[in-house]
């Protein structure tokens, strides 16, 4: 089991060792570079001084030896600054990430505690009204798309009934939980409705696999109680593939908590990686794609522990 | 492994066409059940007729859905504009329509691209099996474990120009399309290769694939001819199955001004605007993302409907 995950961890860190050299490879093919942004920005800039600052930052060398520095210096610990910030890069980072792992863990948890119970419901039920009518919401879920979710929900709750702010992180220079609440309501909402109906599929799908099992059939013919059945027998081992695909799903989570991030300018992971993007700022784009990549693979590898911790039947070597 | 006699290997590879179109027959039967199936394959043919009487709808109305009237914005629906305009004065339906062909059209090439290269890889790595497969294999588990959206974000912003793309190839009104076609579809397909995989793997141990083997055809005809018409069900399956998850990318990045580039329409794009708009127009808002949402619940209705037809167990 140790070697297992320790193979597993290697094999995580040389993906991200080719995920960096292919973002940064990437980032260096976009459009224009910081300098040719502060020449816009400043006309008296001269074609000697661009020369000079390009020489700086070592913007004038090939690619391969620009990512060799920033990997030597990733290596040591320095990520470089935030060009738009003006800050050490997991100084910005930390902060937003937090914030992100807020709104993904509420919205997580607020989707399993609907999608749970719900999901049940509707297998211990097949294809009666109440199970079409789920079935029929899960899919409105999953094909709904986040951002014109976010924008309809903005202008119900914030246009026309005017209880709740359209966008943001917190009120400026107040810093109360209720005040943090309110602006959450809106992006968790949005992450919640798009995340519950996968949800409630899996789960579904999930019980109804179990329930045609024969363990069933004898703790039925022993006496067991119908929510004991469900909830005791079925749910426990139903839950095994779907504990798997929650971790395999997390990417998909923090897909749409970027949307959200951007629709409701929320100061998150997602929202700072776009704005990187955007603005030219290297050193964030890079580290917080790549946290981001990390976030996921190492989901990925929790994917596949759980399952071997879940279900005693399975281990790895 | 034991080798069959010679007769009954021949005998099974004869049956295989008859099986197969058999088991089609069914599935046709088991899909016309699946009313939701049968709704959503209704609606998309008449989203789709619609899109494409774009011109017509456009000479009834006569006007078109780039012509801008700056002194009619955001006007509600009227006779000459039947959904009203949007913040330059382009009639909306006109443009509702447009954009629908791009999304749509967007949905299908980059759904059937990326089945193909799935299938290939997938055909490939199950057919020679060996250190192809493991390495082919590893590089679509990889592929699949990364964050998709983030990944896109960056390869749309890339610019082509660096590339060696010359700049008036850059600029055309065309490139946004087929780019973000190619970068959807790079990151799409490993579903499909998947499938593809473990599909080949049953079927290559089949007898009628060793009688072809025994009979000299050469792996691109066992393949091809052999192994493809086999697997080609899961392959329809997921191909419609992905079509909304495409749809729903390409609307996004659209909307975040990456993919489909004004004055070309997408659904995606005519919410950029729509955003800065929600105080003055909410109305601009709502239309493009119904058409959206409707699109591919369709589609994952149909999608769902042929999974069940296809494997009624699951």
């Amino acid at each position: 089991m140790t070697r297992f995950i320790a193979r597993r961890l290697v094999e995580t860190l040389l993906v991200l060792l080719v995920m960096s050299v292919c973002i940064y490879g990437l980032i260096g093919l976009m459009p224009g570079d910081p300098i040719d942004l502060m020449l816009t920005s400043d006309p008296k800039l001269t074609a000697a001084d661009v020369a000079r600052l390009k020489a700086v930052y070592g913007l004038n060398q090939p690619l391969i030896d620009r990512y060799l520095a920033w990997l030597g210096a990733a290596a040591q610990g320095d990520f470089g600054y935030s060009r738009l910030q003006s800050q050490p890069v997991l100084q910005v980072l930390a902060p937003r990430l937090g914030n992100t792992l807020l709104l993904m863990g509420i919205s997580l948890a607020a989707a399993l505690v609907i999608a749970i119970p719900a999901g049940v419901w509707a297998a211990a039920r097949p294809r009666s009204f109440g199970d079409h009518l789920i079935n029929l919401f899960a899919f409105a879920g999953m094909s709904i798309p986040v951002f014109w979710l976010g924008i309809l929900l903005i202008i119900l709750f914030a246009v026309v009934l005017g209880v709740l702010p359209a966008s943001g992180t917190a009120s400026v220079g107040v810093d109360s939980l209720i005040d943090r609440a309110k602006y959450l309501a809106l992006p968790v909402a949005t992450l919640t409705i798009v995340t519950v109906g996968g949800e409630l599929r899996y789960v579904r799908s999930s019980m109804l696999e179990v329930l045609h099992q024969d363990f069933l059939r004898t703790a039925r013919a022993k006496g067991a109680s119908p929510a004991r059945l469900l909830y005791g027998h079925a749910l426990r081992n139903a839950m095994i593939p779907f504990v798997t695909i929650l971790a395999l799903d997390f990417g998909t989570l923090f897909s749409g908590a970027l949307i959200v991030e951007i629709v409701f300018a929320y100061l998150g992971m997602g929202k700072t990686i776009y704005d990187a993007i955007m603005g030219n700022d290297y050193n964030l784009a890079m580290v917080g794609l790549l946290l981001a990549t990390a976030a996921v693979l190492l989901s990925n590898l929790a994917a596949d522990l759980a399952y071997a911790w879940l279900d005693p039947r399975i281990s790895y070597r | 492994m034991s080798v069959p006699p010679i007769g009954a290997v021949l005998a099974a590879a004869a049956r295989q066409p008859a099986g197969a179109f058999g088991r089609y027959r069914t599935l046709s039967q088991r899909l016309s059940s699946h009313r939701l199936a049968i709704g959503g394959a209704g609606v998309l043919i008449v989203i789709a007729l619609l899109v494409l009487a774009e011109p017509f709808f456009a000479h009834l109305l006569g006007t078109d859905g780039e012509t801008q009237d700056l002194l009619g914005r955001m006007q509600g629906p009227s006779a000459a504009h039947p959904l009203g305009t949007d913040d330059l004065g382009r009639d909306l339906l006109l443009r509702l329509l447009e954009g629908g062909r791009v999304s749509l059209g967007i949905g299908v090439v980059v759904a059937v691209g990326a089945a193909v290269i799935g299938t290939l890889i997938g055909l490939i790595a199950g057919f020679f099996g060996g250190s192809a497969d493991t390495l082919l294999m590893r590089i679509t588990d990889g592929v699949i474990a990364l964050p998709k959206l983030p990944l896109l974000i960056v390869l749309a912003a890339v610019d082509v120009t660096k590339l060696g793309m010359p700049e008036d190839w850059a600029q055309s009104p065309m490139l946004s399309f087929w780019r973000i076609a190619v970068i959807i579809a790079l990151v799409g397909w490993t579903t499909v290769a998947r499938l593809v995989h473990g599909a080949t793997l049953s079927v290559r141990e089949r007898e009628f694939v060793r009688a072809a083997t025994a009979l000299g055809a050469r792996p691109r005809r066992i393949m091809f001819v052999h192994i493809l018409p086999n697997v080609a069900g899961p392959i329809v399956v997921s191909t419609t199955l992905s079509v909304g998850g495409i749809m729903l990318l390409e609307s996004v990045l659209s909307f975040l001004g990456l993919g489909i580039q004004p004055p070309m329409a997408s659904w995606g794009n005519m919410l950029t605007n729509a955003q800065d708009l929600i105080w003055s127009a909410p109305a601009l808002a709502v239309w493009p993302g119904l058409m959206i949402f409707v699109t591919v619940i369709c589609c994952n209705f149909l999608g769902d409907g042929l999974q069940d037809a296809l494997d009624p167990r699951a």
